[in-house]
């Protein structure tokens, strides 16, 4: 009815102001939530994911929400986040210290994921990768301490493989060990079961989100022993071995750093004669001279 | 409004009786209640009918049912479901192509327990006055939340839906949900009627969309017996869709085509003239309709 009587221009106006209007409503609106998801985006370091659980970026794009994974974990050792916990609301998590991973040879929670967000490819739950065990507290740690309580290298789903015991001098007693427990990333799954089995009032050993748990090395970084071993020998040229002026029927010899007698006169080549003290009686006598008959 | 003052439904008791008048109304919160209730045997009783929640669930270990929203929020955030999920998704959409998009919010989603109970409220303290937003804002939220799907690469909107929320909180613990569902609520109380699901909510807008081609409507077969009582107006939480078909304006055929009609059926409870039915969009409006009004007129002498 108005737009009979108001301008053309008018309606076109309140068109636009309305339009606009709107778009800032809903705009400020999405700018907040979006802005609330960028800032869950990574795991709290208390919380861990159920095994297979993509990268968190990734996770919370593909997770529905559902729960499925929480209904099929026959320890209900997992729960949804609730909207006041640090993470996207709703995504599955669990707390290693409270009820860790069992590590069901089936992984039934990742068969009852809808998405991808738990990945099917998993079938190995050896293979998953919840989080990294990390000694925290080397001053709490009973076996730092000089004591055998061994608890999480027992307990531990992989033993020998994802913990093992280090014998180390016990520097205070100076005729103990101390059997340090040491966490291999390549074999641990971040199940859980150190940190629940830690016997102190706090674990001294407990599971972190990979991100906050591993070191990285710089990519131009390469361990000698490695490349080595991948090269099936040693990558740089050997030192040429030094040559020694020695008087007239004696060498030095390089393993033990000593002046032997030369047992193949003429034709030494450098580092290739082996020292032969015991086989060679004309030489003997020389020998013990020059060490002055310690033998 | 009728210059005469009168309850909303007092005429189509007194035709019909109370329980024809509320007949609808009666299933559809049956089936709300029953459909939480599936879901909550389970961990409360162990008995494991349906797992999961509205945006996924596994009944009987057979029925995968998933919500299209939240896997197309998941597709722009760059994800994609594995095969069970999506085949929740085509059930899913065909269900609500042959019963109506909007029956998702009428007849499953709990959050309409809780404004039903607000608008309930309101009109019962008197409230008046209501904020102006306009009610194709659920499809600039709809808009919204997938671009923010997209952009932050996550379901950046199920951190706060209040759908989700209410359903899951339910079934695996509420939290602090409860302050998100009590704004829900004390704002259609106080600042807006029909405001989330009539104005806001995009989940309902997503579902109305599919609801544009569905199947299952309210037909008007006795349209020109109307006598203009606005029970249907007054009662109905979208009146905007009803107008066009029962006036016949610009020759609109006696069937609600809005896809914004939730299919709740409270129009046909509480007309007395029995202007309304469910029926199918193909077939023509008429008598023919009749099979699915509630109880026959002559039960009118009932209590």
């Amino acid at each position: 009815m108005n737009s009979e009587t108001k301008p053309k221009g008018s309606a076109r106006r309140q068109f636009l102001a309305d339009t606009a209007r709107m778009a800032c409503g809903v705009g400020l609106l999405g700018l907040g939530v979006g802005l609330y998801a960028r800032n869950a985006t990574a795991l709290p370091p208390a919380a861990l994911r159920p095994p297979g659980a993509l990268p968190e970026t990734e996770f919370s794009a593909a997770c529905i929400r559902c729960g499925m994974c929480v209904r099929d974990c026959p320890y209900h050792m997992l729960h949804l986040a609730k909207p006041e916990d640090p993470m996207p609301t709703g995504t599955p998590y669990f707390v290693a210290r409270q009820a860790p991973c069992e590590m069901c040879e089936h992984i039934p929670c990742v068969k009852a994921c809808p998405t991808s967000a738990l990945d099917h490819s998993l079938t190995d739950i050896t293979k998953a990768k919840m989080g990294l065990a990390v000694l925290v507290d080397q001053e709490t740690c009973l076996n730092f301490l000089g004591l055998r309580c061994d608890i999480c290298y027992r307990v531990c789903p992989l033993l020998d493989k994802a913990i093992t015991l280090d014998p180390q001098t016990n520097t205070r007693t100076g005729v103990h060990t101390l059997f340090i427990p040491v966490v291999h990333s390549n074999a641990c799954t971040g199940c859980g079961l150190c940190e629940k089995a830690c016997p102190t009032e706090i674990a001294a050993i407990k599971v972190f989100p990979l991100y906050m748990a591993k070191g990285a090395l710089s990519a131009h970084y390469r361990l000698g022993w490695v490349e080595k071993e991948k090269a099936g020998g040693s990558l740089v040229t050997p030192d040429a071995e030094h040559q020694y002026h020695t008087p007239e029927g004696l060498k030095y010899d390089h393993r033990s750093g000593k002046v032997i007698p030369d047992a193949s006169p003429g034709t030494a080549a450098p580092g290739a004669a082996p020292p032969v003290t015991e086989g060679n009686p004309r030489g003997t006598p020389t020998f013990k001279a020059l060490q002055g008959d310690k033998l | 409004m009728s210059a005469l003052p009168h309850k909303v439904g007092a005429e189509a008791i007194a035709a019909k009786g109370w329980l024809a008048a509320h007949k609808w109304l009666l299933l559809r919160r049956s089936s709300q209640i029953g459909i939480l209730l599936l879901f909550l045997v389970g961990p409360w009783f162990g008995i494991w009918i349906v797992k999961g929640n509205l945006n996924f669930s596994y009944t009987l270990n057979f029925l995968p049912l998933t919500d299209p929203y939240v896997i197309l929020q998941s597709l722009l955030a760059r994800q994609v479901p594995e095969k069970l999920a999506v085949t929740g998704v085509a059930i899913v959409v065909l269900f609500y192509l042959l019963v109506g998009g909007r029956s998702y919010c009428s007849w499953v989603c709990p959050v309409n327990l809780l404004t039903d109970f607000a608008y309930w409220l309101r009109v019962r303290l008197g409230l008046k006055g209501s904020a102006h937003i306009s009610r194709p804002t659920r499809y600039w939220m709809l808009g919204m939340t997938l671009v923010i799907a997209a952009i932050t690469g996550s379901i950046a909107w199920e951190m706060v839906n209040p759908v989700s929320m209410m359903h899951r909180g339910l079934i695996f613990g509420l939290g602090l949900a409860w302050a998100v569902l009590l704004a829900v609520f004390l704002f259609d109380l106080f600042v807006m009627r029909h405001g989330w699901c009539g104005h806001l909510c995009p989940v309902g807008a997503f579902y109305s969309l599919i609801g544009r081609f569905s199947l299952v409507r309210v037909k008007l077969p006795a349209r020109s017996a109307c006598n203009d009582c606005m029970d249907c107006f007054a009662v109905c939480p979208e009146p905007q869709v009803i107008r066009p078909a029962l006036k016949a304006i610009a020759g609109t055929p006696p069937v609600i085509l809005e896809a914004n009609c939730t299919n709740c059926g409270r129009c046909i409870d509480v007309c007395s003239k029995d202007v309304f039915a469910f029926g199918s969009r193909g077939s023509r409006g008429g008598r023919t309709e009749k099979i699915m009004q509630p109880g026959p007129p002559a039960q009118a002498g009932c209590k």
